[in-house]
């Protein structure tokens, strides 16, 4: 058969196994050679809660999809053109997300009457029964081949098998004509301190290239030129390192040295675990008894003059609302980050979903407005993180800034912003007043209180959860709360004074609107690019800032025939459009299956309007 | 600088109930104060009063220095996040036995565990007052209340066995109208390193009245509890006659005189040893059986939390490459586009 190299502009491929089979790393690893390549990615992990399922069942399949182009790549891509099945059940879970003809490379090893039973297939011919005739199946005896490859490296039979991820991964290197060293030199450095396990892998690695070579199995490989990108210096981020990243950023532009204080928990852990990395700047990170804490060391933190955060997700969040509550009264500076998953309760954890609006809203008792923000991508995240900091300091209120699973587990190529292309952070912090301080007295622009720090002579007071005049002192006249009430959404009304206007992309006026809100951009952004293409006359405003919402909102609507708001929930950003600007007609689009939008159905919902 | 009670003294009007017992801890601290000034040299401004909800929580507006009236429960997470924050600060805290060891209890022990230093004065009144008269975690079994009208059937917390069990370091107590005894535990506490409790035993004379008097009265108070120091024989009673001993291993009153018992028989209260042993007996002890336990049981050094984070992120600054935002945003696999 002779072999032939297609060059291609776009390729999405599924790693899927158990989820002990190493699946995330090969799709990390995959990924992250791909961009140092030179191409967009964009990766979405898919994995169970439990960390070790039952070993060979559905339930314990663990995914991780890489999309990779020598064009805009903003999504990890709605189907496949390559699926990696380390076993039967990962590919009784994954073969509908496979293309019509796509590859799909099966561990023959691991297809045994067993591991068919466990997955539920009732015969032992799995490509039949799952009608996978027509799709190119490239079954190798991977695990063997693992063996056989390692048998002199001196290493005990189950770290043999375990490297067999590496195997499969040279033979999807070969497969895409991607070059070894980027991984080579990941692996030198993984192992450093084990350097017995470096000579192995890189064995394995490479036997698995040259296996998938040799035997030409693989008809054709794939070529996927570099990206024209804007030049500059590049990297990988996820969106959990890129919103710690952002506040580390935050904290060095405001002087305010960073505290979170956090619980653990899926999936914002990354957050708490990248700013413990990163003391050398300064960070301070509590590992709390249990959420609670995590926003009250905060906002103690706060109080005491540092640059406050908690981090967490949706059950956490609902845990932290009463203390959010008191950040807002006591005007305290707070970062607020969630990490939106499948809900309500624990509902599907490892999940992405945009379920958390109305709490991040509403979710507190009395009348207690709270600046909302959303990240879009997984880079973007450093953008909201920063900026969430800035208005949290500088106007001296607790800000939530929502992200999605999807975007936090999610990476991309980052164009290495300079810091000094962000602005300083000034918060009003004051050594000194005339007269006896008043803590609640606030600026006539921002309505922004003064940050008085304990330890400053002269000023000292008390804050607390009990309403209290703008001197501070205790007080429930009603007619005082009334103000101090309206003083207090104003504030935080007054923000939209500062944040940037909604912008199109697309069409600046036409027959439809798309609207969006974090996460979901990408999957927006991609479907409108293929709409435009195909002739129809939309546009796509897609909002960073929901409460307040930008000042140009209605004029933006006012523009379009019809609006449609697509959001992971049942349409919570849609009601509160509605209630914000009631003049607008909204139609909508939604989606609550714990993961992303796939651009194809966002195309129809549009086409159908 | 050198302060006096007027100094830390606010403007602000008390308005617990006259004959309420956190008057008195009042009055101590503010007696207290001046001499953690001397003793250790902070300025007034460094202090910060922290308090969570409930009729002693109330504390930080009489109190003219930084204060936060948090929320209920949470005292100890802000103390925390402040001390974490700011370590230069003498952070103190004002807590009930509702807002530490029920609503609160998760961050009490914790607290103790991490050893942050922080000085909590825990209002022990065993009851809820602010609501009006509910048990409260340190009620006695059988009490009354407008939530257990047939009696409580909850067994009461000994604060102190908490404090033992979560590896506290310091532990004392007192009770309210002791302002000589309150002033100097909280010079103690506020000099130990790590977190402090002292617990207080108050009276609520409104819901409670009366519930540590079968020990605490004037007329008894001397027979039936014990003030323990440092390095001193641990001798009670008016006439200064009564001792304890060590039987087995239990604790037993014994009067000097009496059959053969010297006063080089008692024995010496050893507050610094870290053993857990003697100090839970003493925290145990109760009346009729034993004197109760007042003083400063327990002050063991330790490594505290503020100190341990402050020095790691020291000890990873000196040692780190990346020293800003630029050095991490350029750290590991990076590519030039041109």
């Amino acid at each position: 058969m002779e072999h032939k190299i297609i060059d291609t502009q776009e390729v999405v491929i599924r790693f899927t196994g158990d989820s002990g089979d190493g699946m995330q790393l090969t799709g990390t690893l995959f990924a992250d050679a791909s961009a140092l390549y030179g191409n967009e990615i964009s990766t979405f992990p898919d994995y169970p809660a439990e960390i070790r399922a039952p070993q060979g069942t559905v339930s314990g399949v663990s995914g991780f999809q890489v999309h990779i182009g020598s064009t805009e790549v903003k999504t990890p891509g709605d189907y496949c053109d390559v699926l990696v099945a380390m076993n039967p059940a990962a590919l009784k879970a994954n073969a509908k997300w496979a293309k019509p003809g796509a590859s799909i490379i099966i561990d023959t090893d691991s297809f045994d009457e067993k591991g068919l039973e466990k997955a539920g297939f009732k015969t032992n011919d799995p490509i039949a029964e799952m009608k996978l005739e027509d799709y190119h199946i490239v079954a190798s005896p991977i695990t063997s081949l693992t063996k056989e490859s390692l048998k002199d490296s001196g290493l005990d039979n189950k770290a043999i098998i375990r490297s067999k991820n590496m195997f499969v991964l040279g033979m999807c290197y070969f497969m895409f004509n991607r070059p070894l060293n980027f991984t080579e030199e990941y692996l030198e450095k993984k192992f450093a301190k084990k350097p017995n396990l470096i000579a192995p892998n890189k064995k394995v690695l490479n036997d698995g290239y040259n296996y998938a070579h040799n035997i030409h199995a693989i008809p054709n490989t794939y070529r996927i030129e570099p990206a024209k990108q804007e030049p500059g210096v590049y990297r990988n981020i996820n969106g959990n390192q890129a919103t710690a990243w952002g506040l580390l950023a935050a904290s060095e532009k405001s002087g305010r040295p960073l505290f979170c204080g956090s619980y653990p928990i899926t999936p914002a852990t990354v957050i708490l675990e990248e700013l413990a990395i990163h003391k050398s700047l300064g960070a301070k990170t509590v590992q709390c008894e249990d959420e609670i804490s995590g926003i009250c060391t905060a906002i103690g933190a706060a109080y005491a003059g540092n640059m406050a955060v908690t981090t967490t997700s949706g059950p956490g969040l609902s845990l932290k609302s009463e203390a959010l509550g008191l950040a807002m009264i006591t005007e305290l500076p707070l970062v607020i980050v969630d990490v939106q998953r499948s809900g309500p309760s624990t509902g599907i954890p490892t999940k992405t979903e945009q379920t958390d609006l109305n709490q991040a809203l509403y979710g507190r008792n009395g009348e207690c407005p709270i600046m909302v923000m959303a990240a879009r991508t997984p880079s973007h995240c450093f953008h909201s993180a920063f900026y969430a900091a800035k208005y949290a300091m500088e106007h001296m209120m607790p800000v939530i800034l929502l992200t999605e699973g999807f975007i936090g587990n999610g990476s991309e190529p980052w164009k290495i912003p300079s810091m000094n292309d962000y602005p300083a952070i000034n918060p009003p912090i004051i050594d000194k007043c005339d007269g006896k301080f008043k803590p609640f007295e606030r600026d006539l622009e921002k309505y922004a209180r003064s940050w008085a720090l304990p330890g400053t002579p002269g000023l000292e007071h008390r804050v607390g959860g009990l309403e209290k005049t703008p001197a501070g002192a205790v007080s429930s006249d009603p007619l005082m709360h009334e103000q101090m009430v309206a003083a207090r959404a104003e504030k935080v009304a007054r923000t939209a004074n500062y944040i940037p206007e909604l912008e199109v992309v697309g069409n600046q006026s036409g027959d439809i609107l798309i609207v969006g809100w974090g996460g979901t951009y990408g999957h927006l952004y991609t479907a409108t690019k293929q709409l435009l293409a195909e002739g129809a006359n939309v546009g796509f405003a897609h909002f960073d800032y929901i409460n307040p919402l930008p000042k140009n909102t209605a004029e933006v609507f006012s523009k379009f025939k019809k609006i449609i708001v697509c959001e992971l929930n049942s349409g919570q950003f849609v009601d509160y459009l509605r209630a914000k600007h009631p003049d607008f007609k909204y139609e909508q689009l939604n989606k609550v299956q714990g993961q992303p939008f796939i651009v194809q159905e966002i195309v129809a919902a549009v086409k159908a309007l | 600088m050198k302060y006096t009670l007027q100094d830390f003294k606010s403007d602000q009007e008390v308005k617990w109930c006259p004959g309420c017992g956190d008057h008195a801890v009042l009055a101590s601290v503010l007696r207290a104060m001046p001499e953690v000034c001397e003793e250790m040299g902070y300025n007034k401004e460094q202090f910060v009063f922290v308090s969570g909800i409930g009729c002693s929580s109330r504390f930080p507006y009489y109190m003219n220095t930084y204060g936060f009236h948090s929320i209920h429960g949470r005292a100890t997470a802000i103390s925390t996040g402040v001390k974490v924050a700011n370590p230069e600060l003498c952070v103190w805290q004002a807590t009930g036995d509702g807002d530490a060891l029920a609503i609160g209890g998760n961050h009490f022990i914790h607290a103790l565990r991490r050893n942050i230093d922080i000085n909590i004065i825990l209002f022990n009144n065993r009851i809820y007052g602010l609501t009006k008269g509910q048990y409260s975690p340190t009620s006695k079994l059988g009490i009354v209340t407008k939530t257990s009208p047939y009696g409580s059937i909850e067994q009461p917390f000994t604060p102190g066995q908490l404090v033992l069990g979560a590896r506290g370091t310091f532990f004392a107590r007192s009770l309210d109208s002791e302002l000589k005894l309150n002033q100097e535990i909280m010079v103690q506490a506020a000099k130990h390193k790590g977190t402090s409790i002292m617990e207080m035993l108050v009276n609520c004379v409104i819901f409670n009245d009366g519930t540590h008097m079968e020990f605490s009265e004037r007329s008894v108070r001397a027979d039936r509890t014990i003030v323990l120091k440092h390095g001193e024989p641990m001798i009670f009673g008016a006439n200064r006659d009564k001792g304890l001993v060590l039987d087995g291993d239990k604790l037993k009153v014994v009067t000097i005189g009496e059959n053969g018992i010297t006063e080089k028989d008692i024995l010496v209260h050893d507050a610094h040893t870290s053993n857990i042993g003697i100090h839970s007996m003493l925290v145990d002890m109760k009346y009729p059986d034993y004197p109760v336990a007042l003083g400063v049981i327990r002050d063991v050094e330790d490594k505290t939390y503020n100190d341990n984070v402050h020095n790691q992120v020291k000890e990873v600054k000196e040692k780190s490459k990346i020293q800003c935002m630029e050095d991490l945003l350029h750290s590991g696999a990076t590519w030039t586009v041109k």
